[in-house]
């Protein structure tokens, strides 16, 4: 067993580095304070190639592996959860089921635009009364000829109203639950589809976040993905993918975090010497980098299994549950190290504890990781 | 129109630091990053290509250890076409004489219509190699470019000194050495970064490839005229001599003693 990066990767990690520090970093404050989505990166990063890594080059992608492209997010989570986060909504959570599920028509339509980011996407599961439970959606979609009729609300939903290509879960069949599920593809210039007001986030404030709201919206029933009561599994496996991204960028975070507290505690003076000689200082950020670097390895664990075809949905949420609660941690404690000045908004380290949270809620909360790897057990 | 671009694998001497005792770098740990006058060489070389899209080439020549090889596949990542790696155990310890003599075949070797090299290096910081390898090609060349153009058969380059700019032209084949300010670099793709180890390869020259384009007697350690003598940090100037509360007469001529006790007027 060999835990060293390929060369390939080692590459990457420079260029993704040198994208995060010159261009996102920069921005992320500023973001954050106006709660302003940051249209200009999503372009440099299209420009690049970051937003259709893992994807194959005769669809427009990089033709990358997973790794390559957690890597990505870990990378952006670092310096910039916001734009980490608008990275995975389009990455995975649009792109994946599109190119998994879809068909070759839809495949040539969606994702040479997706995949060179001339356009962006986005997913829809929640709804207000349908977080976890998907069963209980109540976003209806009913047949009538070649098109299907839309009506109901999608909420919480990332990029909404800067993504131009949704992919949508909808219930065409209450009686079958899960089963009842179907997906769509919905452009965003859909007759009856429409935005809902932005929401005002405690964290990752620059991502774009709204309502879905379908009144008799058009669908041609040509955008269905997979088939007819399909969607409960398409929306399962796209999510077991996104689990390794955003625990990515959750460990990103916390990444991040212990960076700019390492080089804190070298400057900041308490008692007459640098807190970093403190025993407390470095027990600290002993443990924290422990936890952050055991968080990696069942990250890039997660990813190195699904890009040799293994199972790997036990180790997703594994990875997601883990850098999730790590970077919530991690934030906090990092936090308390930088005592009142960590408090300020003028330092980077307050925002990202706020960002930390989210990553133990969306794209399924801890406790629904919890239950997955239970299920993966078969502990019933 | 085939472009080269000789680059320079150094140290990132922004988190160098001396040893000491030794006075000499502490290489150990430091990244090494392709040298930046170099790195907007090849920016440089890229937007010609793009902008000729004539089917014009840039080809990245380095000479150093094996370890160079990353430099080379950032610089095909950016989108460079060839690379060639001129590295041997015999090439070692070259001056910038030995060096220029070296990669002078090299690029003999390999064909050229423009040569681009960085200015100077953050590692030597000698400026010598870029116009000894014009010299050794026996080309016209034009150092301290901003700005460069192709026009027909000519290629117009923008040249600054500290004070002014000169406007120059030059015939094809010909020699640059490229400031910063000439362009700044692009970032690598991801797509790029793949195509760098799959599609594209470093091709490695070795003394045996090189050894009937130079005198062997003038490369490598042995080869090489200039040995450092010293190295040293340099030292902060001191704070100066402070005059206070003199009249305007009195200052002038404290001035003008001083400048001549100094021999300066």
């Amino acid at each position: 067993m060999d835990f060293a990066l390929s060369k390939e990767h080692e590459l990457l990690q420079k260029l993704y580095r040198e994208f995060a520090e010159n261009e996102v970093k920069p921005l992320a404050q500023e973001i954050d304070e106006e709660e302003r989505f940051p249209r200009e990166t999503v372009e440099k990063l299209a420009k690049y190639g970051l937003l259709g890594i893992a994807y194959p080059v005769e669809y427009g992608g990089q033709g990358a592996d997973y790794l390559a492209y957690i890597m990505c997010c870990e990378e952006m989570g670092k310096v910039c959860a916001t734009t980490a986060t608008i990275i995975g909504a389009h990455s995975t959570l649009c792109v994946y089921p599109i190119f998994t599920f879809g068909t070759e028509e839809q495949k040539q339509k969606y994702l040479p635009d997706l995949l060179s980011g001339r356009k962006l996407g986005a997913f829809a599961l929640t709804e207000p009364g349908a977080g976890s439970d998907s069963s209980m959606q109540q976003t209806k979609a009913v047949k009538e000829g070649d098109h299907y009729i839309l009506n109901g609300t999608k909420c919480f939903i990332t990029n909404a109203g800067e993504a131009d290509v949704y992919v949508v879960s909808t219930m065409t069949d209450k009686s079958k639950g899960n089963h009842g599920i179907t997906t769509f593809i919905i452009d965003k210039d859909t007759p009856g589809f429409s935005f809902g007001k932005h929401e005002k986030k405690m964290g990752i404030r620059g991502s774009a976040t709204a309502d879905l709201i379908f009144e008799n919206a058009i669908v041609p029933a040509e955008n269905v993905i997979g088939t007819e009561g399909q969607g409960f599994k398409i929306m399962m496996k796209t999510l077991d993918a996104g689990r390794i991204s955003m625990g990515a960028l959750a460990l990103g975070i916390g990444e991040g975090a212990f960076d700019i507290t390492v080089k804190y505690v070298k400057e900041r003076k308490q008692f007459g010497k640098h807190i970093a000689a403190f025993q407390n200082t470095k027990f600290e950020l002993a443990d924290i980098k422990t936890k952050l670097d055991a968080a990696q390895l069942i990250c890039y664990k997660a990813a190195c299994e699904k890009d040799a075809g293994r199972p790997y949905g036990l180790y997703a949420a594994e990875c997601k549950y883990l850098c999730a609660a790590t970077a919530s941690d991690v934030t906090r404690r990092c936090l308390q190290l930088f005592g009142g000045y960590g408090y300020m908004r003028e330092y980077d380290i307050e925002r990202m504890m706020r960002d930390a949270k989210i990553t133990e809620i969306y794209e399924g909360t801890s406790e629904v990781q919890k239950i997955v790897m239970s299920n993966h057990l078969n502990i019933r | 129109m085939k472009i080269v671009v000789c680059v320079k694998q150094v140290p990132d001497t922004t988190e160098v630091k001396l040893d000491p005792k030794t006075n000499t770098l502490i290489r150990d740990g430091v990244p090494s990053i392709i040298n930046p006058d170099d790195k907007a060489g090849i920016e440089a070389a890229l937007e010609l290509k793009e902008k000729l899209n004539d089917g014009s080439t840039v080809t990245i020549v380095s000479m150093g250890p094996p370890q160079a090889d990353v430099a080379l596949r950032e610089a095909l990542a950016m989108g460079a076409d060839e690379a060639y790696l001129l590295s041997d155990r015999k090439f070692g310890g070259s001056d910038t004489y030995a060096t220029s003599t070296i990669v002078a075949a090299g690029v003999k070797k390999i064909g050229f219509d423009i040569v681009i090299t960085g200015r100077q290096a953050i590692d030597g910081d000698t400026a010598q190699v870029g116009p000894q390898i014009a010299e050794h090609l026996g080309v016209p060349q034009v150092s301290y470019a901003e700005d460069i153009n192709v026009e027909g058969n000519k290629v117009i380059v923008k040249r600054k000194y500290e004070d002014r700019e000169h406007i120059l032209e030059l015939p094809i084949p010909c020699l640059i050495t490229a400031l910063s300010e000439l362009a700044t670099p692009r970032y690598m793709s991801v797509k790029g970064v793949m195509d760098a180890y799959r599609a594209k390869e470093v091709k490695v020259l070795t003394f045996e490839d090189l050894k009937d384009m130079f005198n062997p007697d003038y490369i490598g350690l042995k080869g090489s005229p200039t040995n450092v003598f010293k190295s040293f940090p340099k030292q902060a100037k001191g704070k100066g001599e402070f005059y206070p509360d003199l009249s305007a007469d009195e200052a002038v001529n404290t001035i003008v003693t001083k400048l001549e006790e100094k021999h300066i007027i």
